[in-house]
């Protein structure tokens, strides 16, 4: 089903073939340091990034989910187990996979049309269609005015919408985004969520998606991957059904989202408090980011009331 | 006619007027000390034998047509350019090279390091051995005040490249020539920038002195550079002269440190536009 929405996007010629993935990793192990003073940062990791889905993976920052993406990009190899994209094994770098970063990767020596260009250029195929490419794209993440200005005189939201943008004029199979909102103010955080979710939904790319943000998770995901904490691996799966196009106020309202978010939160708190009695940074920080969450106050602004 | 309201606008603004202020007090303390010898009934060791502005610009109009004052200035000029484009043409791709090839880092860094701190002075006697003409002993030292500065900064600019930027282009399909050309060296721009502005000040320091000690060149004792012209002075016991020499060659220093600026702004638009 999801093969025959991709095909009819590429019959469609006014917009881009979108192409797609299917990550699988098989009990994946890494870890670094030499002879006895090694340390696991990823143990016996299986899961699948399912093809033309949105995947996000979550868990208490420091758990090793950068190692998975480094992994899955390629810059690095596992120490065991295999990684296959559309079962093919991953053995470095691609255009297949690419990844966009926590903090901008933009080049800033170079405009925002130059950046979102560099890939065709890399391959030698700076050509009318490349560049028409760019230019619906630049439209697409709203920055056709902003097409010569280099990346530091552009606000933190956009560019992240540059580098989107820098991503998919490369057409990878899966798009891997490293907590690309993390650092953006509450307000930018959620127009980029609605944002990044049109343009997922457009495409049904297959997209992997790393965060530490419960609501980004719960918005964003199709299939939502909690982690242990380190060694990391997956503890558990949650499909998230709620229907596309989702508004912000579903994180509140939706009862279904609030069951995947008690769920979730339940889980990562216990992989939290198993650290914590081990003494680590991450999962103190974590349970007080937690114990934060559980006390927030509604969106809409009003103080909480008594009952 | 934009620019010449931005330019009067720059020229009265309370930045430029405070530079003023800054430059007539010092020329009036250092007028009134070495005319009284004396302030506030102490007299001065120092100040009181250095030749007042006064002297100074009377005897600076007189080597206004001087073809030798001018002849100076051209010498020194022409070595520190010379120098310093021998030092970053040599510079830049060896620095380069030692922040991207390991091996070649290896096998180069440590010899670097020792020269590296010996200062150019003292390289000044084994430069008048090795060299066959003076004029190249001259341009030698020039040329290491600049390029150990030069290397070390486009060695540090190029190994503090944000590794994402690597990953990304990798990702993206760059070959290593790709990655060389479009991100390594626009990434150390800056650092080159940077090692060029200040290699280019260790320049002018140090023409003085390898002017003074290897004699003024071919030219003549007229025509052996800002440097000779004031250890010629000072021999003579022009003690004036000594003083323009010195200004000159602070004026020719900024000048070339203003040209080096403004050439980096050129080659590091993104750094300048915000």
């Amino acid at each position: 089903m999801n093969n025959l929405h991709a095909s009819s996007m590429r019959a469609d010629s006014a917009k881009p073939a979108v192409s797609a993935g299917e990550i699988t990793v098989n009990s994946v192990s890494k870890s670094y340091g030499a002879a006895h003073f090694t340390k696991d940062v990823v143990r016996d990791c299986s899961f699948t990034i399912e093809s033309n889905k949105l995947t996000v993976m979550i868990g208490p920052s420091g758990c090793g989910k950068s190692t998975l993406i480094r992994l899955l990009a390629g810059f690095e190899m596992p120490t065991s187990g295999t990684i296959a994209l559309n079962g093919k094994p991953i053995t470095g770098p691609g255009r297949d996979r690419l990844v966009v970063f926590q903090e901008s990767a933009l080049f800033p020596w170079m405009s925002t049309y130059d950046n979102i260009m560099y890939g065709p250029r890399a391959r030698g195929e700076d050509n009318q269609q490349a560049r028409d490419m760019a230019k619906f794209l630049l439209e697409k993440v709203g920055l056709t005015a902003f097409r010569d200005k280099y990346p530091p005189q552009l606000s933190g939201g956009m560019q992240r919408r540059a580098e989107l943008a820098r991503a998919m004029i490369n057409n990878p199979d899966v798009m891997i985004l490293d907590e690309p909102f993390r650092g953006l103010d509450a307000m930018s955080k959620e127009l980029m969520w609605e944002y990044y979710a049109g343009l997922f939904e457009e495409s049904r790319r297959t997209n992997f998606f790393v965060t530490t943000d419960i609501d980004e998770a719960i918005y964003l995901a199709d299939r939502l991957l909690i982690m242990t904490n380190t060694p990391a691996r997956v503890r558990a799966t949650l499909e998230i059904d709620i229907p596309r196009p989702r508004k912000i106020a579903d994180l509140f309202n939706n009862e279904r989202a609030n069951e995947v978010k008690m769920e979730a939160l339940s889980l990562l708190h216990e992989e939290a408090m198993k650290s914590f009695s081990g003494g680590s940074r991450a999962a103190t920080d974590f349970i007080e980011a937690y114990s934060k969450r559980t006390t927030t106050t509604p969106r809409d602004g009003k103080q909480p009331v008594d009952p | 006619m934009n620019t010449t309201t931005r330019w009067r606008k720059k020229l009265l603004s309370k930045a430029s007027l405070r530079a003023l202020i800054s430059i007539i007090v010092f020329l009036v303390l250092w007028e009134l000390g070495s005319r009284s010898k004396q302030w506030l009934g102490f007299s001065l060791p120092w100040i009181g034998q250095v030749p007042a502005p006064t002297a100074v610009l009377n005897v600076w109009e007189g080597l206004l047509g001087n073809l030798g004052y001018w002849q100076s200035w051209l010498f020194s000029l022409g070595r520190v350019v010379g120098g310093f484009l021998a030092a970053m043409v040599i510079g830049i791709p060896l620095g380069l090279l030692m922040a991207v090839n390991k091996r070649f880092h290896d096998i180069v860094f440590p010899s670097f390091e020792v020269l590296r701190p010996i200062p150019p002075l003292a390289w000044v006697p084994a430069s008048i051995i090795f060299w066959p003409t003076t004029e190249l002993s001259i341009a030698f030292v020039i040329f290491l005040g600049a390029f150990f500065t030069v290397v070390i900064n486009v060695v540090s600019g190029a190994r503090s490249i944000d590794v994402r930027y690597f990953q990304s282009a990798q990702s993206m399909g760059s070959s290593q020539w790709d990655i060389f050309r479009r991100i390594v060296l626009p990434a150390t721009m800056p650092s080159i920038v940077v090692g060029s502005a200040v290699g280019m000040g260790i320049t002018w320091e140090v023409v003085v002195a390898a002017e003074m000690i290897s004699g003024g060149g071919a030219a003549g004792s007229e025509g052996g550079g800002l440097g000779f012209f004031i250890w010629n002075s000072y021999i003579g016991g022009a003690y004036e002269q000594i003083v323009v020499g010195m200004i000159s060659i602070g004026i020719a220093g900024y000048a070339c440190s203003t040209a080096i600026r403004s050439l980096g702004g050129f080659f590091t638009p993104w750094l300048k536009k915000r």
